[in-house]
């Protein structure tokens, strides 16, 4: 009954990037059907990589980075309006303001938000930001533009990263303060987490590894914060990036698959309820969706990645349409990238899934390299820095699981046998400020066991 | 109009920012950093660049109406 699937209600919970392109491919496909996406920002698709570079720059507005479209995808948009839950049997979609939406096939694409700092009070501070939306990046670059004296951020994840790199650029004394033991470690393990470090301390970055951040003080305004190590450091302006946090608690009472680390769904990105049952009229794509991938196991994926955004968004639009033969699986190798301190970082893969890591090309002392991650002695991921050329080199090795590691035949005129791989010291990130950008819900692979801590 | 790079496909050939230097620059040896509102008379220029681009990951276009229908 391909015809009956290109008519009828579709709906789309989440106007962001994931939302926009899922909505151009289903007019694409041929959907004539009423198509309503309902977001709870106030403005247009926009896109947020920007956010943490050009904007705080002060280069681009922050309200300047709406996405271009493919198509006009002739939706009824409702901005500015949160959906509040999900009734799977009458088939509708609770909002915040108004009757309810009715959907013959629903994709959710509420994708995450910022993790805000744990004391509401503290939090509430005067100068106290976190950066995830468009509205968040105008308040902070205002800050910026206003030449604080210091500014400290919270978390060194990638957003936490680039702040500080915005930061050094405009001039500004910045501290960066994290638990665990380098910067990025928990996205690209022990080795090249020592070249980021190197690299904010090169850039004048005052970085604080081992320590957490006990308090926020201040009057009404931020003033400074209490370290673990016994030391306080003033500042006028904190920036919280301890990662981020799906946005999946209006589906509590659903009935769906849904929790902190996300919505489970299956290769087609059709979701399953919480008894693992697959539904055939729920759909998911984006930041906020955990599915299985064939190259690591068949682990449950979440990733925090543009391009993911993206990919997931066509196969699950290409789904709600298509029946049954014709219905493709979400197979995208992970791929992101990161500018910070006049870097390029990308990345291919999961490097958190790994054992070892190598330099194959490059050196830190360069400030190029590509570094190939191996677990089990198969290639799972490879990480350019000012290499980007080769990273599709790398993703061919990791999509016909070549051996780790990796044979000769790269650029540089040098043995490889001088670089023995290395424990890749990927860290459980419970031990990180910064939440991981692409976790696996499963397990760590170098850990064999769960360990279930029971209560009190 | 409006503009956004695909940085995962991005390999900082740099052809844009030789073709439109007032929206493209790099940071750095290969991080593309672009202005995605295209400015007053740069959109012939940015047209060439997403042309140029070896692995076309320019995407140019309106922004999405979210007006009334």
């Amino acid at each position: 009954m391909p015809g009956d699937l290109r008519q009828g209600r579709i709906v789309i919970v989440g106007a962001s990037l994931a939302g926009l392109r899922a909505a151009e491919t289903l007019r694409e496909a041929g959907f004539t059907g009423s198509l309503t996406v309902v977001g709870d920002e106030p403005h247009p698709p926009y896109d947020r990589p920007p956010l943490s570079k050009q904007v705080l720059l002060g280069r681009v507005a922050a309200h300047a980075t709406a996405l271009p479209a493919r198509r006009d995808p002739d939706a009824d948009w409702r901005l500015g309006v949160r959906a509040t839950g999900l009734d799977p049997i009458g088939k509708r979609v609770l909002l915040a303001d108004g009757e309810p939406l009715p959907y013959d096939r629903l994709l959710i694409a509420t994708g995450t938000r910022a993790r805000p700092w744990p004391d509401q009070a503290q939090a509430a501070l005067d100068g106290v930001l976190t950066l995830r939306t468009s509205d968040d990046a105008a308040h902070l670059a205002e800050r910026l533009a206003a030449g604080p004296r210091r500014v400290l951020v919270i978390g060194a994840g990638f957003t936490g990263s680039e702040i500080a790199s915005a930061c050094r650029e405009l001039g500004i004394e910045v501290t960066v303060a994290e638990r665990g033991p380098a910067p990025l470690v928990g996205a690209l393990g022990g080795t090249l987490s020592q070249l980021a470090a190197g690299l904010q301390r090169a850039h004048g970055v005052d970085l604080r590894c081992g320590v957490t951040v006990t308090a926020l003080r201040g009057d009404g305004r931020f003033t400074g914060a209490d370290l673990s190590d016994g030391s306080h450091l003033e500042a006028d302006v904190c920036v919280i990036a301890m990662g981020a946090v799906r946005n999946t608690e209006w589906l509590a009472d659903s009935g769906l698959a849904a929790g902190p680390r996300g919505l489970a769904c299956d290769a087609g990105c059709r979701v399953f309820d919480q008894y693992g049952i697959v539904t055939d009229d729920v759909f998911v794509a984006g930041d906020v969706a955990r599915f299985p991938h064939p190259l690591f196991e068949y682990q449950m994926l979440s990733l925090e990645h543009w391009g993911n955004a993206v990919a997931q968004a066509e196969v699950a639009a290409h789904n709600m349409v298509s029946p049954g033969p014709s219905r493709r699986p979400h197979l995208a190798v992970p791929v992101f990238w990161s500018s910070q301190f006049g870097l390029n970082i990308k990345s291919v893969g999961v490097p958190t899934f790994s054992d070892q890591v190598l330099i194959a090309q490059g050196s830190i002392a360069e400030g190029r390299l590509v570094a190939v991650y191996g677990y089990r002695g198969r290639i799972t991921a490879a990480v350019t820095v000012n290499m980007a050329k080769w990273l599709e080199h790398y993703q061919g090795l990791i999509e016909t699981a070549a051996p780790f590691p990796p044979g000769p035949g790269a650029a540089d005129a040098r043995p490889l046998v001088a670089d023995f791989p290395v424990p890749s010291n990927v860290p459980d990130p419970r031990g990180l400020c910064h939440g991981p950008t692409v976790a696996l819900t499963g397990h760590l692979p170098d850990r064999r066991l769960s360990v279930v801590r029971p209560a009190g | 109009m409006r503009i956004v790079v695909d940085l995962t496909r991005c390999q900082g050939y740099a052809q844009c920012v030789f073709l439109a230097p007032q929206v493209f620059e790099l940071h750095g040896e290969e991080a593309l950093r672009y202005d995605p509102a295209v400015p007053d008379g740069q959109l012939d220029r940015v047209r060439q660049a997403a042309a140029a681009c070896p692995v076309q990951a320019i995407l140019v276009g309106e922004q999405v109406n979210t007006g009334a229908r």
